[in-house]
């Protein structure tokens, strides 16, 4: 099929950026998105151009790293679907589409389609984990169970890649659905219990501090989500910050 | 010929870890801080490796080419992790483990050193649920287990589709404890460049900033490598676009030894490919072998009305099918090792009955399995008499509770529902068991260099059994590598911070330096993908699952020659002061030239098949195993062990003679 593309193409965080249009040719349906974009790159580097620079590794929709906002979705059209695993089937011949990064004051365009993530690194720094050593003394793993509903609400959770759409989607840029995935795989374990106050009481602060909007429960983190995170995760972490607001010592 | 030591301690093979523990050099708390370690990679190895490193005082710094530690290539594994927990009480133990390991890679990994993984297992299992890893649990709250392909016990624990991912965030949640307390500094979307040699110790590296280009100096007083395998020399693999050899290569050009760099895993259960365009082949869990039932048909005529499209293979009768893992291994069926598997696959697809266009791809059907469970559940739920429809919807049910990111990931790409139709599946270049040479204490030729996980050699042999991966890369970097590290850095505890002005830093980040600029000064004509798709395409057909003289001959003249012309004809447009991609795919392209020829040199210098590695001349003629692999102890039972001098035409080969005192070397049989 033929395609038009219009590409965000932005030299680095402080040049001001534009929308460039290119044409393809000969593309065909069993590609996915991003062979497109290779064989877009291809053609840019064999006219003596300089290629999309776009992030991306595992290409199965695992690591989270690829992050395109496609004719205004992040991810594009497909639901449930990282940008990797869309398919060229999902779009039809003569078809224009936008290609951008993800639009978010938290996350700062580094070049084209590349974006800065580090602020999701450094909310998780704050809280994402359990202050358990790698001594090799730790009790048997079958010490304590847990009831299967929660290990698999838990590791519902604990599924999301960090990619950054639920922002993106997002009209307050607000990032619940990312640090209420990590609050909530923990909440759920009884070994993330002992401390869910601090947790999401730093996590939360990380935020805020990042410069990620407020939630007003739009619901469009989760209806762009790949991964599927629910909403009850952000009602969790709600609980969980009132109960630790409550309870806790700290002012 | 230098004789490699490989530092196995003495004493019968269960007390040896615990004596050599016992006995090692220990630097004391204080004297931690005082010294620095630099990790290259975060994966699974890297990962755990850091933050154990880290917790226990040391001042760690981190690299990883990604924009975040928590994307390293261990995020895609899918299917699980071994551990000799024996928790289902099917007789599992540390001695099954090892000696499955042993056998499932085919008497080519070091004894040792397997024993003390099966030993430590375990832990590694305890370790992950304390740091709340969402591990499979059964109703009564305790954990699941799966079964894996050569043997006979289930000791696979795992999350869903998703284990690596859920270790994986583990270990980054570890590591994010530590960088927290300042105890990591972590370099995102940086690159190792080079190994800086002082004195004879690994004493830093040089980095590339990637978003800025600068080039950085970074010293310390040990350096580890957990920089992953190097399947993407075959372009195409189931690895991540960015993995690749370039850190592994970068310190074995300065010296540290590269064993076995043709024992490759091709895994048998991969989406098979559909175009000149593909960057990429997708893995289909393993774990679907326990459930899935591989066929091709027996007839010709129904591969050819299968292929125009006149017939669907869920019309073809059961008779008509040919079960071959089955046929051929009653013993082990559908769970034989992946080696096995592949071959058995090629074998089928050789002879014509591959069942899509291109004639390279089998079925994997999970029809009975669904049937199966259908009924199981029905009974449980309490429904009596449940109609056809009501089973296969309590069997998809399963099978999806199960299974259901695969088969998810497998409908994206196929556009196919493979609850309704069986997958079609081919083999492709998964992992990469040859790497870095190590020592029983994970240090390379290279004083003070360690490689852990993927990159280095030394567990799997010939042939790596699924759900061990992962177990390996976590053994090493959580309960290896903090021990034996400080047998080394117990001489340092003195030293004093390593100066970056020396001349030997200043010589390493010129020779980086005029790399890039070469590489953007060049202006050639074609793109580092040309060059890398060639190099695949003779990697495969002459290097990947069957080899024989002839070919592998060809393949070193043709790698050869890609080489050459790549230095002459490629082109990298932009700057190096900036993001570029493209500069980054030249440099590891680079290597992946110069070992993609020591790869083929080293599979025609092992004249036996082994594990992966096939070569045509060395089959058995007769008996029960005509036909498979033929093994040759008399002559190879040895780690190859390559010294970089100058150009892989000219590498030396040092031998580690293997040992088997605990394990008797036997044909391995799965029949
Ligand atoms: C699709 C798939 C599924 C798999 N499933 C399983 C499974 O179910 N069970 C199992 O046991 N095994 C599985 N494996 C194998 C297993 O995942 C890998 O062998 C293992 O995760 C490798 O871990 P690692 O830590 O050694 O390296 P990786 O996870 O590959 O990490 C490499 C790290 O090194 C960094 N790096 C590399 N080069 C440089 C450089 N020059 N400078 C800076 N940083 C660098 C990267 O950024 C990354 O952080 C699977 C593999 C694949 C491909
Ligand atoms: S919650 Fe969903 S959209 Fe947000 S980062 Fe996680 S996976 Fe991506
Ligand atoms: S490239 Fe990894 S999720 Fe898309």
């Amino acid at each position: 099929m033929k395609l038009t593309l219009k590409v965000w193409r932005q030299k680095d965080s402080k040049a001001k950026g534009q929308i460039e249009s290119y044409q393809l040719d000969d593309v065909s349906s069993h590609m996915s998105f991003l062979e497109m974009m290779d064989v877009l790159n291809e053609k840019l580097i064999s006219e003596g151009k300089e290629p999309v620079a776009f992030d991306h590794d595992c290409r199965e929709g695992i690591c989270g790293m690829c992050s395109m906002y496609i004719n205004g979705q992040p991810h594009g059209p497909d639901s449930g679907t990282t940008t990797c695993q869309l398919h060229m089937r999902s779009f039809k011949d003569g078809d224009t589409i936008y290609i951008e990064p993800w639009r978010s004051a938290a996350f700062p365009v580094v070049k084209d389609l590349v974006v800065d993530r580090s602020s999701f690194e450094r909310i998780q720094q704050a809280g994402g984990f359990i202050s358990v050593n790698t001594s090799g003394n730790t009790q048997d793993a079958n010490a304590i169970p847990v009831p299967k509903a929660d290990a698999d609400k838990a590791f519902d959770a604990a599924t999301c890649i960090g990619c950054g759409a639920c922002v993106a989607a997002c009209k307050n840029a607000s990032a619940m659905l990312f640090v209420s995935a990590k609050v909530s795989q923990f909440a759920l374990l009884p070994q993330g219990k002992i401390e869910a106050k601090d947790r999401v009481q730093n996590m939360v602060a990380q935020m805020d501090k990042e410069g990620f909007g407020a939630c007003t429960n739009t619901g469009a983190c989760e209806a762009e989500c790949p991964k599927g995170i629910s909403l009850e995760n952000i009602a969790r972490l709600n609980r969980e910050y009132i109960a630790a607001s409550l309870t806790s010592d700290e002012h | 010929m230098t004789v490699l030591d490989s530092k196995v301690p003495e004493g019968p093979i269960k007390d040896k870890w615990t004596n050599h523990k016992n006995k090692i050099n220990v630097v004391n708390p204080a004297n931690k801080r005082l010294i620095d370690v630099i990790v290259v990679g975060t994966g699974l190895a890297g990962g755990s490796a850091a933050a154990s490193l880290a917790e226990m005082g040391y001042k760690v710094k981190s690299f990883c080419f990604q924009d975040s530690p928590r994307r390293a290539h261990s995020i895609a594994a899918q299917g699980g992790i071994n551990a000799a927990k024996n928790y289902q009480n099917d007789g599992d133990s540390v001695y099954r483990l090892f000696y499955d390991t042993v056998k499932g890679g085919d008497y080519r990994g070091r004894e040792a050193n397997v024993y003390r993984l099966a030993e430590v297992s375990a832990n590694i299992i305890d370790q992950c649920v304390a740091q709340g890893v969402p591990f499979a649990r059964e109703y009564g709250g305790l954990l699941d287990n799966r079964s894996f392909g050569g043997v006979l016990v289930s000791r696979t624990f795992y999350a869903r589709g998703q284990t690596g991912q859920q270790l994986l965030l583990g270990a980054y949640a570890a590591m994010n404890r530590q960088i927290g307390k300042g105890k990591i500094q972590m370099y995102n979307r940086h690159e190792m460049m080079d190994l800086v040699i002082v004195d004879g110790k690994a004493r830093g590296i040089i980095a590339r900033n990637l978003v800025t280009g600068e080039i950085e100096r970074h010293s310390a007083h040990a350096v580890v490598i957990a920089s992953g395998g190097y399947g993407n020399v075959f372009f195409l693999s189931t690895n991540a676009m960015g993995s690749n050899v370039s850190a592994a290569w970068k310190i074995h050009k300065k010296g540290a030894f590269f064993a076995n760099p043709c024992y490759t895993q091709i895994h048998p259960t991969c989406i098979p490919r559909s175009g000149d365009y593909q960057s990429k082949l997708t893995l289909m869990s393993e774990s679907l072998r326990n459930d899935g039932r591989i066929w091709v048909p027996k007839k010709m005529e129904d591969v050819e009305a299968i292929r125009s499209g006149k017939l669907k293979p869920t019309q073809i009768k059961e008779e008509d099918r040919d079960y071959y893992l089955e046929r051929r291994y009653p013993a082990f069926g559908n769970l034989v090792p992946r080696d096995v598997a592949s071959r058995a696959a090629k074998e089928r697809c050789d002879a014509g009955f591959g069942v899509n266009e291109t004639g390279e791809a089998v079925y994997l059907d999970f029809a009975s399995a669904i049937q199966r469970y259908g009924k199981e559940k029905a009974l449980v739920d309490g429904v009596k008499n449940p109609s056809k429809e009501q089973i296969i919807e309590f069997g998809e049910q399963v099978v999806e509770a199960k299974y259901g990111n695969l088969f998810q990931m497998y409908e994206k790409i196929v556009a196919q529902n493979p609850y309704k139709t069986p997958m079609m599946i081919y083999p492709a270049v998964h992992y990469t068991m040859g790497g870095v040479w190590v020592d029983y204490n994970l240090m390379t030729t290279i004083p003070g260099c360690y490689a852990a996980g993927e990159a280095n050699f030394s567990d799997h042999g010939a042939n790596r059994l699924g759900a061990s991966a992962l177990m390996q890369g976590l053994a090493d970097g959580y309960f290896v590598l903090p021990y034996t590290i400080g047998d080394f850095l117990a001489n340092d505890i003195r030293t004093g911070a390593i100066p970056t002005d020396s001349s030997e830093f200043e010589e390493a980040e010129k020779a980086v330096r005029e790399r890039l600029d070469f590489f953007i000064n060049n202006k050639g004509t074609k793109s580092v993908d040309h060059f890398h798709k060639r190099l695949g395409k003779v990697m495969w057909d002459k290097v990947g699952m069957s080899r024989n003289e002839q070919g592998l001959k060809e393949a070193i003249e043709e790698i050869r020659q890609i080489r050459e012309e790549f230095w002459k004809e490629v082109t990298v447009p932009g700057g190096t002061n900036e993001l570029n991609p493209e500069l980054e795919k030249a440099g590891r392209v680079a290597d992946f030239l110069e070992l993609g020829e020591l790869f083929a040199k080293d599979a025609l210098d092992r004249n036996e098949s082994c594990g992966g590695h096939f070569r045509e001349e060395s089959v058995e003629l007769d008996g029960e195993q005509k036909g498979e692999a033929k093994r040759d102890d008399e002559n190879f039972a040895y780690v190859a062990a390559w010294e970089w001098s100058g150009d892989p035409s000219t590498s030396n080969l040092h031998k580690e003679q293997l040992e088997f005192n605990d394990i008797e070397l036997k044909q391995r049989s799965y029949k």
